[in-house]
């Protein structure tokens, strides 16, 4: 064999070595992170019985759909279900569209205090909630939505919107001011620009973005637990802890409950996965 | 009629209409400014004014019920003599390190082990990056069903022999917050992962190239070629984890409501129970101060960031 052959060997030896570690590495890191996703799965198709019997951790000994049903209509998931989808889906679509159009008007029109506007709009998003709680819940009293969908709609929306007018800024002052230019000249107005020109080429980051505030807007807890109280009026989330308070200890409805729960996030995490991570690269401030 | 800009401003390119310049004061068409306003008074109702009141209340004593009563710093002073307002906080700055610190650190290294462009190493990405789109509420249901006494990690700890750690983990003080940390972190790292991932494709491979040919090691590139080159993705992370360690609260509720005996309180939990439990209106929005207090430096340096930025 001449030492040509044989240094081949070796490199192709060590090549298959790290890729067999890379992947004993990599997946033992993944069943690690889904270990405890399968955990929850399993444990909502058992039943009751079973793990009063053999305990929570214990293998399973059983199988049963009938937890879904429970949690879905006696442990009231179907109507949270509804609540969180009437308030996430305007939620994204408004703060959408009017990000969309405040980050128009200051990324391609020399307004004054463009920067300024821009700053005040983001620093109101990074505000730490918190301070906003008590006042928030106050003026809902106040403008008589206390308790209702509408309120929890306005303050997301509020809230929101300052963080996507910056992002979808950043990616709107990136498109060539000829092209807005060549529109001017043919005699096309603002909103001709806006909703001809510059919305189509803003797809992409607007793609993202949805993906991203549907994903927040229906995990949120905080501002629910804020401006509502009937727990029929709750969102899925705040459903999930009334639930935990409801089946103590029955963990299997407690588990499906977690699995409706987290369905919709996680089916469009699914179907939209590169725009989802798309969305939060474009959100970090570089 | 209106100046558009150029995306390079240091031009600003004046638009020739009909052959001649436009001249005179700028106006912007009515539309534009409307474009503006009205997210602007969205927000202004629902997040400044909303602000300012906070900062008022602070400053006031409040039951929600009968007029706040202002009583000046009087809030702030009854937070020296408040045990678990300074327990909470004590656990804030734990929260920051431990939480903060290990989501950064574990997130570089996972992204470090899957920026490889090999087969299969999307479904890894996918597996890290999945509890990211949870509820904190979901996970953390997921994980309180692992802590319970007959839960999983009790078994396992009796299974390899170690029988005599098991514990009530979220009941007992000592480790109520180390619990509660994990699911969090579990959430945590997928994200900062994501970011970190974006940052490494950003760096210039001839530079380990040029460091590979003056025989630097493994550990010395990562050292003196991929850290300094993620300065600027550190300085995100970094917002990011103050800023999302400061809002922690949906994973403390729904596993311990802040107990047992404030063992796990934040300052975020302790201000919500004493605003909206307590009725205390006014020492919440102190507390809530304190919070902004926290917040300010990083939220004021990410402006700065983004002031340069959006020139």
């Amino acid at each position: 064999m001449s030492a040509d052959t044989a240094a081949n060997s070796t490199a192709l030896r060590r090549r298959r070595a790290a890729t067999a570690g890379f992947h004993l590495g990599a997946g033992a890191l993944a069943v690690l992170w889904l270990l405890p996703i399968a955990l929850v799965l399993v444990t909502s198709l058992r039943s009751f019985d079973d793990i009063a019997a053999h305990g929570l951790g214990s293998w399973p000994r059983s199988f049963t759909l009938a937890n879904f049903g429970q949690a879905w209509s006696d442990g009231g998931q179907q109507q949270a279900l509804i609540n969180s989808l009437l308030v996430t889906v305007p939620c994204v679509l408004v703060t959408l569209a009017l990000a969309a159009m405040a980050a128009f008007a200051l990324s391609r029109y020399e307004l004054p205090f463009r920067r300024s506007l821009l700053l005040l709009m983001l620093g109101g998003n990074l505000l730490p909630p918190q301070i906003l709680l008590i006042p928030v819940s106050k003026l809902s009293e106040v403008m008589g939505v206390y308790d209702t969908l509408p309120a929890l709609i306005g303050v997301q929306i509020g809230f929101g919107v300052g963080f996507y007018v910056f992002v979808l800024h950043g990616f709107m002052r990136s498109i060539p001011a000829e092209i807005q230019q060549a529109a001017v000249v043919d005699g096309a107005g603002p909103w001709q620009i806006f909703w001809r020109i510059i919305l189509p080429l803003t797809r992409p980051a607007l793609a993202a973005l949805s993906a991203l505030s549907f994903t927040w807007i229906f995990n949120d807890l905080l501002w629910a637990i804020t401006v509502l109280r009937s727990d029929t009026k709750m969102p899925i989330t705040a459903a999930l802890i009334g639930l935990q308070g409801q089946y103590v200890s029955e963990w299997n409805v407690i588990a499906a409950g977690s699995v409706i729960a987290a369905a919709p996030t996680v089916a469009v995490f699914l179907r939209f996965q590169r725009h989802f991570v798309a969305g939060l690269n474009l959100g970090a401030v570089k | 009629m209106a100046v558009l800009t150029a995306p390079d401003r240091k031009s600003p390119a004046r638009m020739p209409i009909s052959g001649r310049r436009v001249r005179g004061p700028r106006r912007t068409p009515p539309l534009v400014l409307a474009f503006v306003l009205v997210p602007l008074l969205a927000e202004a109702l629902w997040v400044f004014w909303p602000a300012l009141q906070g900062f008022y209340l602070a400053l006031t004593k409040w039951d929600g019920v009968s007029p706040p009563q202002f009583v000046g710093l009087d809030n702030f002073r009854e937070m020296a003599h408040d045990d678990v307002f300074r327990s909470a906080l004590g656990h804030t700055v734990l929260w920051l390190v431990l939480f903060g610190g290990l989501s950064a650190v574990l997130g570089l290294a996972a992204a470090l082990l899957l920026q490889q462009e090999r087969r299969g190493v999307g479904f890894y990405r996918a597996a890290l990056f999945l509890p990211v789109v949870f509820s904190l509420v979901a996970t953390a249901l997921v994980w309180q069903a692992i802590y319970q006494p007959d839960g999983v990690l009790n078994r396992v700890l009796d299974a390899v022999g170690l029988g005599s750690l098991q514990h009530a983990w979220l009941a007992d003080q000592d480790t109520a917050l180390y619990a509660v940390i994990v699911p969090a972190l579990w959430r945590q790292i997928g994200y900062v992962m994501v970011l970190y991932l974006a940052g490494l494709k950003g760096i210039d491979p001839a530079l380990y190239e040029a460091a590979k040919v003056d025989g630097a090691s493994a550990w010395q590139r990562l050292r003196h070629v991929t850290l300094p080159q993620l300065r600027s993705v550190n300085a995100v992370v970094l917002s990011v984890i103050v800023i999302d360690s400061l809002r922690s609260f949906d994973v403390v509720w729904s596993l311990t409501r802040g107990g047992p005996y404030h063992s796990s309180e934040l300052l975020s939990t302790y201000m919500y129970s004493t605003a909206f439990q307590s009725l205390r209106l006014g020492y919440g929005s102190a507390l809530a101060v304190v919070i902004f207090v926290l917040a300010f430096g990083v939220i004021a340096s990410y402006l700065v960031r983004a002031f340069r930025e959006a020139d």
